[in-house]
């Protein structure tokens, strides 16, 4: 039996995707540039896309940007934003337990004479809104937070967040990066006073390499990416046809039974995680199941290296991710996991399982099958 | 430019009769390393050289880079090959060859003239004589020092002229194939593929066996050690590669021996699986990648220890070695960085915080003692159930 318990770190294309995706490669797949028939019915592609794709969010097609990816976007919202509105300010806040794709631009930032302010979370992965009401400042040009935690599945209070910002300092532009919530939750920008949103097409069923960055239309940001000057000269380069397709079309289709899927994963998740807490030695990290987003849950299993039980769960079939990457030498523990201010022994031992609208409860019980065989095995054999 | 590479070598040729073997060795490792090449080649023994013609168009810098990995080959000079039309044309020929090689450069050089073909009107020493003074002429910047010259412009007179004044230094070594074979012990570390190198480089042609220990070390890891058998393969030619599944021998040992003892009695394990590995290939020796002191399982010790149940030679060539010294040639081969990818390998994931340095072999025997129900067994299996793939450069 294959179980992929890892639809976090990528997902399955949906079989309409793959049906666009071909369509555009082998039969519609003129230049959305060019002046001829051909490229016309390439643009429509990516017309198409983009209106679906605004359609979910509430907001206009001309907002959504196209780029390669969850970690363009976020590249391109913090530094294109930074850059062109630096002049008002060089003040940016941001959290501590975001993904790299945020983080390290971020540190790139501070060391161009950015000050950051990074807000704490609590060990649920909560943030106190009061102390983001505390850091934001006249100087303030940017902030910017996950909306759901890639490794813990903790959710911010992303709408609260977004009325604090304004009313504090209505100049302020709030970036999320909504990579694990795109598909998950109905995000609406205009509602929510979101200026920016980072998804990334893989996590909904998509395929790789592509996304969008949606970008309000007062927003004052610059583009990263310079040349022939497509989508009106804000991000050069062919427009990637095939991608944009699937991913519109993968938004179209994740939006439709939206709040049945989420329920399903919902459900499985509380399931999975109960039946985790019976098994001795497993402690679930981040936020509480029932408050956490539908599909992730991490859990620790003491006693024996993620890596280990990981490489265990894949000779089964199983595919999990390891919550924090370790070596015999090094330990570097992940930056989320650190964050919460979990004890080494569960840094070490963590494993996010993460759901789709395919997983199935039989999937689940096979894990946890697996689960209470291999933990006595593994953890007689742990390192003395 | 050039037509030909004149190929030397220095150790075979103190080889009496035996010396065609290696000659011989050597002209088929060159052919192997350039089946991949753009371009095709000969390879001739001739007058007690060995020459490589390219036929054609072909890509210089693949060509030398491909010579560089024969191990035999001490030097490699690219040569120009000329039809012998009179001297007037050679002067010139000459003269255009060291502007175009060394233009405007302040160096000191000689000629020196080897004149096979008795034919020839001049004499060798006429011939460099006037040649020296045609480069005067043509380079005004060099000049002419016959004891400690920085260039040797070399014109061998036969059928042909050969015009040659480089010297690309090659491994050294000896010709694969003149000497056997040996079984190295490959982990995923630094030591190892540098060990099989320096082995290699002797004329030994090398099999391998790698312990992986599911699921404690990944797939990633084992990937990586194909990844390093193929790269050290670029020198060593073909690497038939064991990949022995140890995790059952290791947990058993993990079971019944003291927890400080694991990391040796392991390694003996491994060197009892590894030589009979090398009996199965026909291979005379086995071949780590130890250095006296390195870590714990590298005292002299502990190297007695492992070596003790093994009959074959088990060569070290790294023994004598500082890590850096070992880093550089790692980095000379180029398996320095797959090296340190972070995949924990085998020896490392059970290790004891405190393992024993001074191992006393009668106590390591008194605790493998406990292992003697199922040990045995176990070895077979392991050997049995080996995965063996052969590794080769792309």
């Amino acid at each position: 039996m294959e179980v992929y318990l890892d639809n976090s770190a990528t997902t399955r294309c949906y079989e309409e995707v793959k049906d666009i995706v071909v369509r555009t490669m082998m039969e519609d797949y003129g230049n959305p540039s060019a002046m001829h028939l051909k490229g016309v019915q390439a643009e429509n592609y990516v017309k198409e896309a983009a209106k679906e794709i605004a359609k979910t969010l509430k907001v206009r097609d001309k907002e959504i940007y196209f780029t390669s990816g969850g970690t363009e976007s976020d590249n391109w919202a913090l530094i294109g934003t930074a850059m062109a509105n630096q002049r008002k300010g060089k003040h940016i806040i941001t959290t501590v337990f975001e993904h790299a794709a945020v983080s390290a631009p971020i540190d790139w930032l501070e060391e161009q004479g950015f000050e950051i302010t990074r807000i704490p979370v609590d060990e649920e992965g909560n943030l106190s809104l009061e102390n983001l009401s505390e850091a934001v400042r006249e100087d303030t040009i940017l902030v910017s937070a996950m909306y759901v935690n890639n490794e813990l599945g903790a959710v911010l209070p992303v709408e609260e967040m977004g009325r604090i910002i304004k009313e504090k300092n209505p100049d302020t532009l709030f970036h999320v990066d909504a990579i694990q919530a795109y598909g998950k939750y109905r995000i609406f920008p205009k509602k929510m006073k979101i200026d920016l949103l980072s998804v990334s097409s893989h996590k909904i069923h998509g395929p790789k390499g592509v996304g969008f960055l949606y970008i309000g239309d007062k927003v004052k940001i610059q583009p990263l990416i310079l040349g022939g000057g497509q989508q009106n000269g804000m991000r050069s380069g062919t427009d990637n046809v095939p991608g944009i397709a699937g991913m519109g079309e993968a938004a179209r289709i994740i939006y439709e039974h939206l709040e049945e899927n989420t329920a399903h994963m919902r459900r499985l998740k509380e399931y999975f995680a109960e039946e985790l807490k019976k098994i001795e030695g497993v402690e679930i990290n981040g936020p509480r199941p029932s408050k956490g987003a539908p599909h992730i849950l991490n859990a620790s299993f003491l006693g024996v290296r993620s890596e280990v039980l990981l490489h265990s769960l894949e000779d089964k079939g199983i595919y999990v991710s390891a919550g924090s990457a370790c070596s015999s030498h090094k330990r570097t523990g992940s930056a989320s996991l650190g964050a919460i201010g979990l004890s080494p022994q569960r840094k070490e031992s963590a494993i996010r399982f993460s759901f789709s609208e395919f997983t199935g409860k039989e999937e689940l019980d096979y894990t946890l099958e697996a689960l209470r065989e291999l933990l006595p095995m593994l953890r007689r054999y742990a390192r003395k | 430019m050039y037509k030909a590479f004149l190929i030397k070598y220095a150790e075979i040729a103190i080889k009496g009769k035996n010396r065609y073997i290696f000659e011989d060795a050597l002209v088929q490792q060159i052919k192997y390393q350039l089946r991949n090449v753009e371009g095709t080649f000969q390879v001739v023994k001739e007058m007690g050289r060995i020459f490589v013609y390219p036929q054609g168009e072909y890509d210089y810098e693949e060509a030398v880079e491909a010579l560089k990995r024969v191990f035999g080959i001490y030097g490699i000079c690219p040569a120009v090959v000329l039809e012998d039309q009179g001297f007037e044309q050679l002067a010139k020929d000459v003269a255009d060859y060291v502007k175009k090689v060394y233009g405007e450069k302040n160096l000191t050089f000689k000629v020196n003239t080897r004149r096979n073909k008795k034919s020839y009107p001049m004499q060798s020493m006429e011939v460099s004589s006037e040649l020296g003074g045609v480069i005067l002429d043509a380079c005004p910047n060099m000049k002419v020092d016959v004891h400690h010259p920085q260039v040797t412009v070399n014109v061998e007179i036969r059928n042909k002229i050969y015009l040659y004044s480089e010297n690309i230094p090659g491994p050294g070594g000896m010709p694969l194939g003149t000497n056997g074979s040996a079984m190295l012990l490959l982990s995923g570390g630094i030591d190892s593929p540098v060990a099989g190198y320096m082995i290699a480089k002797r004329g030994v042609t090398i099999d391998a066996v790698y312990f992986h220990a599911p699921p404690y070390t990944s797939e990633r890891a084992k990937q990586k050690v194909i990844d390093l058998a193929k790269l050290v393969s670029r020198y060593a030619g073909p690497i038939r590669l064991h990949i022995v599944n140890f995790t059952d021998i290791q947990l058993y040992i993990y079971d019944k021996c003291p927890h400080e003892e694991l990391t040796i009695i392991m390694r003996r394990y491994m060197m009892k699986i590894a030589e009979a590995f090398a009996r199965q290939d026909n291979c005379m020796a086995l071949v780590t990648g130890e250095s006296i002191g390195q870590v714990a399982s590298q005292t002299i010790h502990s190297l007695a220890a492992t070596n003790e149940v093994c009959t074959m030679p088990v060569f070290r060539p790294l023994i004598g070695f500082d890590k850096q010294e070992i880093v550089d040639v790692a980095l000379k081969i180029q398996t320095y960085e797959t090296s340190i990818l972070p995949y924990e390998d085998c020896c490392t994931i059970f290790v004891a915080k405190h393992p024993v340095t001074k191992p006393n072999i009668q106590v390591i025997r008194k605790s493998e003692e406990r292992l003697q129900d199922k040990i045995e067994d176990m070895v077979k299996e392991a050997i049995e159930t080996a995965e063996t793939v052969i590794c080769e450069a792309e």
